[in-house]
């Protein structure tokens, strides 16, 4: 139950913690003036009237960096209880550990031939 | 009954979080919306391995599911980007799809859930599993040898798999 | 019976008084909750104080000294100031998630605050999963990014949002590889473990390669210099959270701030042995203070480092992370790893009881340090050859373009 009694720290500071920030939001809301005319809510593009929509040519590259982050992301996810047992692991858990980083290490280097972690 | 302890709130708390999620994934028109209600969800499912006990799998939760992949979730939708401006009713079968999402959950909770866990069930009022397992027991049966070192290994080949198709699917979409 | 209700047994103070045991739980952890939480909010008044000072001093001016003794009160005086600015939404704005992005921004660094071990009695929540809750909530960073870019109805807020996920995303795999050196070290997850293993000698001495990969990577993700390309001023403007005014851009930077002082703390805790310090075992108050002292140094390196190197490019970011960041943190894991399974077969490892034991320490601390060491050089070597090879190819397209080709170049 104190194990329990850590998270219920968390949880509480979770639930509290959006109270902070939203305080001086609230409060400049209140404190400050409020003119809105068009010319201010405008879209800010460095002194031009902005043109056509407000879209962005996604490269392709943006999502592969997400993908090979979520690919290492995953693997530390298992490194991490290796790590933890690493003290009472044998050289046989060293062993298996090091298959799967190469494995991982592997496909880094196929990305990386492939020119896939070139920025664009 | 249930005693309206502090497991209990959080219990219900998280719940709502989970199907508040869900419903609003569904239910909303804009697809970043839709993506925010799916990351409310996924904390209520983080939520709950906390309560069960399993804290390693809460954080791998927030790490892999919304550090990762919901961030990948927000690429996709970048990638197609006229569909957050979906204002019409896309499912013409939504009566049929219903009735069958319907049937599907009384299929489970009549043959599946009530059995083995229900009033009558097997295993009513015992928990879910009499191990409590650290995370390190976690680290040492994976690369046991009379564990789980083989799926070890084959889930990295898996995911260097995973790698090297994206990449090449994304490759050709490039030349 | 009528002992003192201090803040030890204030549980039970309330519970004798008559109330419900889980209510005066719940108050006795609200009380904790706000205690932890003041103290990232205190701090960040003096950080954005000694940031500018020491910026100034480095550019050769004197930074704010009108406002208070020596110009400490100047963050108060521009918080009452952005407190009275209006707040311009930008039409078009999705008006909810645009007003929860900063909230975000603040919410998820003092977050991180809960599981620092200030001194060997004092910890927030001392989690057994403490190293991945920092990953974790780390990795929740970039929902604000993407949140502000997006609600923001601007084509540079979208772009600048996109390149800065690119770059949290890239760094975030050193970062965490590098955190399983430590935690192989200690056997343990949490932070107050990592502080109490390191009793025989700090990680720092015993695995530098590491620290200087993690201090690198929490650069990065932090979005300090040499990688600040994202809010630089010069460039992208302010980059995602361009169309922010008053208050809320207030909140964004004075957030960057705090998590760059928290990775700092972070750092500190992990590598430089926490509250360890002279006569701690008798007076744990003082583990505050030296974990004070090993995080301003740390902190103060980024300052300075800041203010001395340029920025780089976004491809040049990204070549850096993938090509040389990940590679190394790699080898990093699998050589300390090795060299751990050969420094349990030659008997090494110090026992169980001598955790305080300098000197039981000192064989494995010369292993690790010799294997770190060489791969320190042979990293620096492979650099020296590739920056050689650069220059020399530089050189030849010089000298080779220089008949009767325009300046340029």
């Amino acid at each position: 139950m104190t194990v329990l009694n850590e998270w219920a720290f968390i949880g509480v500071f979770f639930a509290a913690v959006w109270v902070f920030p939203l305080l001086p939001i609230v409060g400049a809301r209140l404190l400050g003036p409020s003119k809105p005319n068009a010319l201010k809510q405008s879209t800010y593009e460095c002194g031009v009237e902005t043109v056509g929509d407000t879209w962005v040519q996604f490269k392709v590259q943006y999502y592969i960096y997400g993908l090979v982050f979520l690919v290492f992301d995953v693997e530390v996810v298992f490194l991490f209880p290796w790590a933890l047992a690493y003290n009472q692991l044998d050289f046989f858990g060293f062993v298996a550990g090091l298959v799967f980083v190469f494995f991982l290490f592997d496909a880094l280097i196929y990305a990386w031939r492939k020119d896939a972690l070139e920025w664009v | 009954m249930l005693e309206l302890n502090a497991q209990t709130i959080a219990f219900f708390i998280f719940a709502l979080f989970i199907l508040g999620g869900g419903l609003g994934v569904v239910t909303t028109r804009n697809l970043i919306h839709a993506t925010l209600y799916l990351i409310l969800s996924l904390f209520g499912v983080a939520g709950f391995f906390v309560l069960l006990s399993a804290p390693f799998l809460a954080s791998v939760q927030v790490l892999v599911y919304i550090g990762a992949i919901a961030i990948l979730i927000v690429f996709a939708v970048m990638l197609t980007r006229s569909m957050t401006r979906l204002r019409d009713l896309y499912n013409e079968q939504w009566l049929l799809s219903g009735i069958a999402g319907l049937l599907l959950f009384g299929l489970l909770a009549v043959g599946v859930i009530l059995p083995v866990w229900g009033q009558n069930g097997a295993r009513s009022g015992q928990p879910v599993s009499d191990a409590v397992i650290g995370t390190v027991d976690l680290g040492k049966a994976l690369v046991d040898q009379n564990g789980y070192v083989l799926p070890f290994e084959v889930a990295s080949l898996l995911l260097t798999a995973a790698m090297i198709g994206a990449i090449v699917i994304a490759r050709d979409d490039q030349e | 019976m009528n002992d003192v209700c201090s803040i030890n047994n204030f549980v039970r103070c309330l519970t004798q008084g008559g109330m419900n045991q889980d209510l005066a739980n719940l108050i006795s952890l609200l009380l904790g909750v706000v205690l932890v939480a003041t103290l990232p909010l205190l701090t960040v008044i003096l950080l954005i104080w000694v940031e500018r000072k020491v910026a100034a001093r480095v550019q050769d001016r004197l930074g704010p000294n009108r406002v208070g003794p020596l110009g400490l009160l100047q963050t108060i005086a521009d918080a009452l100031k952005m407190l009275t600015k209006e707040d311009i939404t930008p039409l078009g704005a999705d008006k909810f998630i645009y007003n929860l992005a900063p909230i975000i921004a603040f919410a998820v660094v003092i977050l991180l605050w809960a599981i620092i071990p200030f001194t060997p009695l004092h910890v927030g929540a001392d989690l057994g999963i403490g190293v991945l809750y920092f990953v974790a909530i780390g990795s929740i960073g970039t929902i604000k990014i993407m949140v502000a870019g997006w609600s923001s109805n601007n084509k540079y807020a979208l772009l600048g949002a996109f390149r800065t996920i690119a770059q949290l995303l890239s760094y975030e795999v050193p970062l965490v590889l590098s955190l399983l050196v430590p935690v192989m070290l200690a056997g343990t997850l949490s932070m107050q473990g990592l502080v109490f293993a390191q009793g025989g000698m700090w990680y720092v001495v015993m695995i530098p390669v590491t620290f200087v990969i993690f201090v690198i990577a929490n650069q990065a993700e932090v979005g300090r210099a040499p990688f600040d390309l994202l809010e630089a001023e010069s460039e992208i403007i302010a980059g995602y959270n361009i169309e922010y005014s008053g208050f809320k851009w207030g909140i964004f930077m004075a957030s960057e701030f705090l998590h760059a002082f928290t990775v700092a703390v972070l750092a500190a805790v992990i590598f430089l042995g926490g509250w360890w310090g002279p006569f701690v075992d008798q007076v744990p108050a003082l583990g505050f203070v030296y974990l004070g002292l090993k995080t301003t140094v740390i902190y103060l390196f980024g300052l300075v480092l800041r203010a001395t190197v340029p920025r780089i490019r976004i491809d040049q970011l990204m070549a850096f992370n993938w090509k040389f960041l990940v590679p190394i943190s790699i080898w990093n894991v699998l050589i300390v790893a090795l060299l751990l399974q050969v420094a349990k077969g030659l008997n090494l490892m110090p026992g169980p009881d001598q955790v305080n034991n300098v000197i039981a320490h000192l064989p494995l601390t010369i292993l690790l340090l010799a294997g770190n060491l060489v791969l320190g050089f042979y990293v620096l070597t492979r650099i020296r050859g590739f920056g050689r090879a650069q220059r020399l190819a530089d050189e030849a397209r010089r000298s080779g373009a220089v008949v009767g080709a325009p300046a340029g170049d």
